[in-house]
Order: structure tokens, then sequence, then C-alpha cells
């Protein structure tokens, strides 16, 4: 089921002349949805071609400390869903730039999975990332994906250093957009070295598929991003944005990522 | 049906970079399950170790003064007090046959905890307990034995602070521990196998109770009552009996402050759960329009948890088991008639199957032959019931301790 022609965000990745492009992340509300705007808007300014915007969850199991805390004072706050969909898209018609859903599979499932898929894709947003609806479970969010998403709305797959080469290639054949790849064990948030056995990690999963690599999990500087030039597509920025953001301010996240590449 | 699913409920819903974790855990489950020299070695464990077969005693008392036959299955005789000692012991078994050598668990009662915490002493396995921080307050007794046990208590500040944040604090461990770590968790709950196998680990508590009603009553009972927090106890006594219809099985849950005020932790009875996904399976959980967890309320720490087991969310809908609740108010009134007339000191959590009992005893044809599951003992729960009972000879002791404290 690979689409023959390659989804609007594999053409934007591949359309782009940066040897490497960044990815952002947000969580939703966090610590209001009017920090969130004035931070995207420093992010675009700042020349970031990809933003993951994360709705908030009560069980963030796939994040680390520093994301799971925001999830869970954005919802203290009073975040709702429909604010959030709404703020989502505001977005896509503000920057012109593909925007990414990430959320656990609950909130899909609390509006009903088609029917969330559906909305996301009407609003034009690029790709959703789920990170506990396995592949074995995802028979139907795949599905609306593609009645819905006409080729425009990406089911984004995750690449991990345990899984084994067979299910790399499993994921990677039906993968589109882009694939993420998970730099290492553990959560979100900590640091990554870099080291050998990531560039190996990295060479397993430029071959089990053809569709562009992210790389996520413990990205924060300049060196970071330098040493995967070349080697990934896409280097994913979550965590250390969000802690600039609270430590520095809106407009400290823009210089940051001007000044990682 | 789909492996790991029961009805609509069960699957597994893990991150990628669990999913090679969980298929050699299966694997590793499966053989075990077929290796009935595995199940010997687990039965001879839990004689040696922990005391089984644990009695089914006939409550003399309870039954004179309800007019039935009320037998007790007595879990809180197991060695750490309570049913989950049946499910640490097997997991741990397995561990060793994976060549794990370090366990993690959450806990919320602290029971989890302590039995987690006494089954890697006894086996020399490194153990850090995750715990909810609300929770360590309100259980400090089990927080020092799993400490004096050897364990890392690490309490968990993040979410509502309870057994639900503790699981998802579990879960990031293992993320990042995978290759010599297992999480034993503590109830028959979470992605497959764990239900599962948690369930056939507990199912020695029915077979037990089947064979021993048969011997004492010289039938089977008409009811079999089982608290139900995650679910892993009511499994265990409910298998005895699941293959005989004529025998009603009653799941009480927490009815905290009544259903009606909202500050419970009744999934199935209270019709408020509603499908869906968290903690890596399927079920019916206490949740807003939003998909978001709600805060749950009970004055029993475990049976305070937002999901249920899909083994019991699938036989709540099949009409197998029936589900009710009972409030904070009648456990309290109930655990006081149980320690005067039988001399029995139950843990809250059983207690609501003990409560659910009482309550409904009055109703039934007399001479009914009843088993309450008395899942773990309640000494641990000294703290708590001093409080509901409003003892003052315990605050005195209290504030002269503090005192003494104070001037040490």
């Amino acid at each position: 089921m690979h689409a023959v022609t390659p989804s609007l965000l594999e053409t934007c990745i591949r359309n782009s002349p940066d040897p490497i492009l960044l990815m952002s992340h947000l969580v939703l509300g966090y610590p209001s949805l009017e920090e969130n705007r004035k931070v995207m808007d420093a992010m675009v300014a700042a020349g970031v071609p990809i933003i993951e915007l994360q709705i908030p969850f009560s069980e963030p199991i796939a994040d680390g400390p520093v994301i799971a805390r925001a999830n869970q004072e954005s919802l203290a706050n009073g975040f709702r869903v429909e604010t959030g969909l709404n703020f989502i898209a505001e977005s896509v018609q503000r920057y012109p730039i593909p925007i990414i859903i990430m959320t656990y599979t609950n909130i899909l499932m609390a509006q009903g999975m088609d029917a969330f898929i559906q909305r996301a894709a009407a609003m034009g947003v690029r790709g959703l990332i789920v990170p506990d609806l396995p592949l074995e479970e995802a028979g139907e969010a795949i599905q609306s994906c593609q009645t819905h998403g006409n080729n425009q709305l990406d089911w984004i797959r995750l690449f991990t250093p345990t899984t084994p080469d067979s299910r790399l290639e499993l994921l990677g054949q039906g993968a589109s957009g882009l694939v993420y790849c998970v730099a290492r064990r553990g959560v979100t948030g900590r640091h990554t070295e870099f080291d050998p056995q990531v560039m190996a990690f990295i060479k397993r999963c430029r071959s089990a598929t053809r569709t562009p690599l992210a790389l996520g999990f413990g990205v924060r500087s300049r060196e970071d991003v330098q040493s995967l030039r070349g080697k990934v597509e896409i280097a994913v920025v979550g965590t250390a944005a969000i802690e600039i953001h609270l430590s520095r301010g809106a407009e400290a996240v823009g210089s940051f990522f001007a000044g990682l590449r | 049906m789909k492996k790991g699913y029961f009805g609509i409920f069960g699957g597994a819903y893990i991150p990628e970079i669990l999913h090679e974790t969980f298929r050699r855990l299966t694997l590793a489950y499966e053989q075990a399950r077929q290796d009935p020299n595995f199940w010997q070695e687990y039965l001879d464990l839990m004689e040696n170790y922990s005391g089984r077969p644990t009695p089914l005693t006939f409550a003399e008392n309870l039954s004179a003064h309800f007019g039935h036959k009320v037998y007790i299955k007595r879990e809180d005789l197991n060695q750490t007090g309570a049913h989950k000692a049946n499910n640490v012991m097997g997991q741990g078994l397995l561990v060793r046959r994976m060549g794990k050598k370090r366990v993690i668990a959450e806990t919320g009662a602290g029971q989890h905890g302590v039995a987690t915490a006494t089954m890697a002493a006894r086996m020399g396995l490194e153990c850090v307990i995750y715990m909810g921080a609300k929770d360590v307050e309100r259980q400090r007794p089990n927080v020092f034995w799993m400490q004096q046990l050897g364990a890392t208590v690490v309490p968990v500040t993040s979410g509502s602070c309870i057994l639900k944040d503790a699981i998802n604090e579990a879960l990031r461990d293992w993320v990042g521990s995978m290759d010599e770590t297992h999480y034993v968790l503590g109830t028959a709950c979470g992605a497959h196998p764990f239900p599962e196998m948690v369930s056939w680990f507990q199912s020695i508590i029915g077979i037990e109770a089947r064979q021993q009603i048969l011997k004492q009553a010289g039938r089977l009972p008409h009811r079999v009552y089982a608290c139900v927090g995650g679910g892993s106890n009511a499994m265990g006594i409910f298998q005895g009996f699941l293959d005989d219809p004529q025998v009603e099985l009653i799941g009480v849950e927490a009815g905290g402050e009544g259903i009606a005020s909202g500050r419970h932790a009744s999934r199935l009875a209270s019709n408020a759960g509603r499908l869906g996904i968290a903690h890596g399976y399927r079920t019916l959980f206490l949740q807003d329009d939003d998909g978001q967890m709600r805060e749950t309320h009970s004055v029993a720490a475990g049976l305070d948890y937002v999901g249920v087991s899909p083994i019991l969310a699938h036989l709540h809908n099949t009409g197998r088991v029936r589900f009710a609740s009972a409030s904070d108010q009648e456990v309290v009134a109930a655990l006081k008639i149980l320690m005067q007339k039988e001399g029995l000191i139950g843990a809250l959590e059983s207690t609501h199957a003990v409560a659910r009992a009482f309550a409904e005893m009055p109703l039934m044809p007399k001479d009914s032959v009843i088993i309450i599951n008395l899942s773990g003992r309640g000494d641990k729960d000294i703290f708590t019931i001093a409080d509901a009972l409003g003892d003052p000879g315990w605050r005195t002791f209290i504030l002269d301790k503090a005192h003494q404290y104070q001037k040490s």
C-alpha cells in the first residue's frame, strides 16, 4: 500500500534545499495557547520547517518527565481537546509549513477514531503520530488516513533501536511522509550520545524504508544536528525547546532554533 | 478471537520500543504455561514459602448471625498478607527463566510493592518500586517494609500521584531498561500477556476454593464475592467457578463516597466506565468526554484505579459476573463486624467484598452457601482504620509518639 506518488509531507521534505531539516515539538496549552502561538511564530521565523503539536493526555506513557509534566499542567489549566483542535486548524492556516499532530490513542477514540482523522485531514494536518497505537492495532487508523487523507495526511510510523530488522522492514514497507526514528531506549528528553551505535541504527532504518527519516529523542545542540547532517533528513528537537521556552521565553526559542543549523 | 483479547477488551497498545520485550515475555509465558514442571515448581514454592493452600474458614458466628453458611477464603494468610504473593512469586519464577536481574513494579496500597520486594529479596533481584506520592503518604508502613526488604521506593509526583501514575512511571523505566529488567505488573490489567498471565497465577485461589467448598459444604456455593480494583483476586477465585453457571459471581468495586457523589472508583457497577485505551490495554475507564482519565476515590488505596481487568470487563458484558459497589462507610462498618464476630482483620480493599455480601445476605434464601474472598489482611491499614473509627486512644498514642520524636 505504499503510495505511488509521495505524499505532500514527503514532497515538502524532499524539495527542501536544506541539508537537514528541524522538526520541533510543542505541547498544546503549555504553558498556554497564547504562549504556544508566540513560540510557533518564533520557530517559523527562525526557519523551522515542520512542527509537531501534541494534544495532552492524562496518561502519557511514552513521554519523559518534562513533556509528561507539560501534559499534566496543560490539563490542570483546563485544556480541552476541542480548543486544541481549533488552535491546530488556525495554525495550519497561519503557517506555510506542515503541521503534524502527536497524541495518544484514547484522545482519538474519545472523538471516534475515524471522525478524528477525517477532521484532521479536513483541517490540512499532514501527519499523525500516535505512539501507543502499534502497527498490529493501527489498521483502522491507517485506513482512515488513506480514505480521508487523499495522500495528504500520513500515518507516521516509528522505528526504534530494539526493533529487529524483519520488523523494521514490515513497518518500513507501508511508511509514508516520514518515519520517526527513536534514537535510543528510554523516554523523551534525556541526552543521547550520537555515537557509532546510533549511526548503525540509522543505517538499519535506511535499509528498511525509502521514506525520509526523522531522528528524535535527545537532539539538543548544534553539534547534535551537525553530526546528523547527511545521515537523516530531519532532526527532531522537543524537550530542549520546551526547557528553553520555560527558562528564557518564546523569543529565545527562535534564536535557539536559528543557532542549531 | 484475536490473541490477547477478551471480547472487545484487552490487546497490547504499547510503544514500538517495547514490542520486542513483550514478544519475548509472551513467549516465555507461553512456554512456562505448557510446561507442567513450571506449575509444579510454582505449587511447591507457594506451599513452602507462602503457606498455601490457604484455608477456607467457615465463619460460624457470621453464619449464625445471617442465617447462611458463610465461608471465607483466607488469602490474608499468604506471605506478605495478601493474594499479591501468588502473582509475584509466579512472575519471579518466570524472571529466573528469562535470566533477568532486576524487577520493577508499581504499587497502590503498597501490598504489591511489598510482595514484589519480598520476592526480589528471596530471588536475589534488584528491585525498584514506583508508588504515587499520595499513596506513599497514606501507606507509610508499607514503604518502610519495602525499604527494609532492600527495594528502592520512588515516589511518583506526576499526574494525580496515585496508582495509575505509578504505572506510567514504571512503564517509563521499562522503556529504557527492558534488557535486564522485568516489569512485575501487579494486577490482571495492562497489555497482553499480563491480564492472562496474572490471572493464571491467581487461579490457584479458585482451584483451592472449589475443592475446599466441595469438601466442607458438600456442594458448590450459591455466590462468590470478591473485591475488584484491577481485578486479580477476583479473577483468581472466579476462575474456580466460571464453568459452573449455577454459581453467581459478584465483583465489588469501590463505591467511595457514593456513586452519586462522583467520588468513587466504580467502573462497571456505576455504568460510568467508557471504552478507552490507556496503560497498554483496552477496557472501560473512568474518563471524561475528552478521553482524559478522571480522579478516583476510595478509602482503600488498592481499589483506587481508573481501569479494570479486560477479562472482567468482558465477563461483565457477557453477564457471567455481576458487579456491585460498597461505599467507604459500609466498608468500615463491615470491618468492625468482621473483626468482632470472627476475629479477622480484613484489608479495607477486601472488606468491600464482605460489606456487599452483608448487604445482600438478608435478601437471600435461608442457608445459602457463600464464599467471600478475603484477599488481604488489614494491619497495614491501621492508620486509615483508626481514623475512620475515630479512635481516641490511637490519636493520643500518635500525638505522644510524635512528641517523643520531636524531643529526640
